[in-house]
């Protein structure tokens, strides 16, 4: 049976990895290279690495830690933050990466979407989407707004509408963060994500607000989500991977072992 | 050395890199008359059944690898590149495969997720030097919204469960297929490679 996947973020900022609280504030977490190697060794399912600088240098430094990476680990690993254009997509599954994760693009340039699914394959590209929740009169459905920039700008697009749209230009997967709950360690959105997964065939990536390990249990099961994604809890020390997957699996929720 | 044929499709750096950092010589090749000088041949492939072949038939792969299955040398299909083992598919209309195996490839149905994304088991079939020190039941990660339907009952080395059970690792003799991506399946993954590496 096909296994929920466990992911840890590595945030990664002027070569050093961080944790953000609600998009802003950083605390330095380590080095990325030495993380991503311990993340491989106790059994992450797939790495994904952040470039929050998204400036030409920040990008550097990021390619850089993706080509040391995988050189020594054999896990897939994705590559998101500030990719503007096709020529950056195609630079970066160059570099090594097996999953390019696209935000704000797919709200500026929509076609990169599509142009990347075409040359590279659905299953190498990757929709980021930034919700927030909007306020709802009680007894209707919630919804959400799309941001982009990181969080900071509204777009006034309906999230779920335009998730549907980027499954149709190609996307093969889609990572969900919640603002509100983002860095918050209070638990994921779980409407968000069951709202997308029962609208769209890809796979769910969770993202934002995982604090401890019954918000990872709730988030692949009543959030039906493939994946959770989480940052803090695991360069902290809070959890281990291992002890992540044990306590799903008593559960009677499938992981790799 | 080992031969990762390069027709123009997916990520193959990290399939040489695995066979690197095992200790193999793996070369990239783009010229289908330097498989002439590798002993071991790896098709892999990301990309669209048709596209695939028609790149594979176009530079002149589809006769550069008949010649050296014909001098017996060890092949291994990787995701599309077990596909393509097959006759054919219906990935987008109906394409002719490399008919190395007979059988073919259809989509998942629409009941599951499509495509599959992720680490899922294999259940052995049969015993075969690939899969030496692979326990049953091993994880690996799988990418892919077609799957093959063998002809032959005995091509099958082990199969997958995505609500339905299908070939997962398929092959006979020297030549094997696996849907999975061994280089990005951690020490399963690099285990079956290695025991590929030592098929002489």
């Amino acid at each position: 049976m096909l296994a929920k996947r466990i992911i840890p973020c590595l945030d990664v900022k002027n070569g050093r990895n961080v944790r953000g609280v609600r998009f802003s504030a950083d605390r330095d977490a380590g080095d990325p290279v030495e993380l991503a190697a311990r993340y491989d060794a106790e059994g992450a399912d797939e790495l994904v690495f952040y470039d929050i600088t998204a400036s030409a240098d920040g990008r550097a430094i990021v390619m850089d830690l993706v080509r040391q990476v995988s050189e020594r680990v054999f896990i897939p690993l994705m590559v998101g933050g500030g990719i503007r254009t096709f020529a950056d997509v195609r630079h970066i599954l160059k570099t090594g990466a097996d999953k390019v994760s696209i935000n704000s693009a797919h709200v500026y340039s929509p076609e990169i979407i599509d142009q990347s699914a075409e040359s590279f394959g659905s299953q190498c590209i990757v929709a980021a989407i930034d919700a927030l929740r909007r306020p709802t009169a009680p007894g209707e459905p919630p919804s959400w707004e799309l941001y982009i920039n990181g969080g900071r700008k509204a777009t006034g697009i309906d999230a779920l509408e335009w998730v549907e749209a980027l499954v149709d230009r190609g996307a093969g997967e889609l990572v969900l963060n919640s603002i509100d709950a983002d860095g918050t360690r209070a638990g994921y959105d779980l409407e968000l994500n069951q709202a997308v997964a029962r609208i769209v065939d890809v796979p769910i990536v969770a993202s934002g607000g995982a604090g401890n390990l019954d918000h990872i249990h709730e988030v692949l099961t009543a959030g039906e989500a493939s994946a959770a994604l989480a940052a803090s809890i695991f360069h902290f020390q809070h959890y281990s991977i291992p002890e992540v997957k044990s306590f799903l699996r008593e559960r009677g929720v499938t992981v790799r072992q | 050395m080992i031969a990762v044929i390069d027709y123009g499709m997916g990520n193959l750096r990290s399939v040489q890199k695995a066979f690197e950092f095992l200790g193999y010589e793996a070369e990239i090749v783009e010229d289908p008359e330097r498989l002439s000088a590798a002993t071991h041949l790896v098709l892999p492939g990301d990309a669209a059944f048709g596209d695939a072949m028609h790149n594979l038939q176009t530079a002149g792969w589809d006769a550069a690898i008949a010649e050296g299955l014909a001098a017996d040398k060890p092949f291994l299909g990787i995701c599309v590149g077990l596909q393509l083992m097959f006759e054919e598919s219906e990935e987008m209309g109906k394409h002719r495969g490399l008919g190395i195996l007979p059988g073919k490839c259809v989509r998942f149905p629409p009941t599951g997720r499509v495509p599959q994304i992720g680490w899922n088991q294999i259940a052995i079939k049969r015993k075969v030097s690939l899969l030496e020190g692979v326990p049953e039941g091993s994880f690996f990660y799988f990418v892919h919204s077609y799957y093959v339907v063998n002809e032959n009952k005995d091509d099958c080395v082990a199969t997958t469960d995505y609500g339905i059970d299908y070939t997962s690792v398929a092959g006979s003799g020297r030549v094997f297929g696996v849907q999975f991506h061994p280089e990005k399946s951690q020490v399963h993954g690099l285990r079956l490679l290695d025991n590929f590496a030592r098929l002489r």
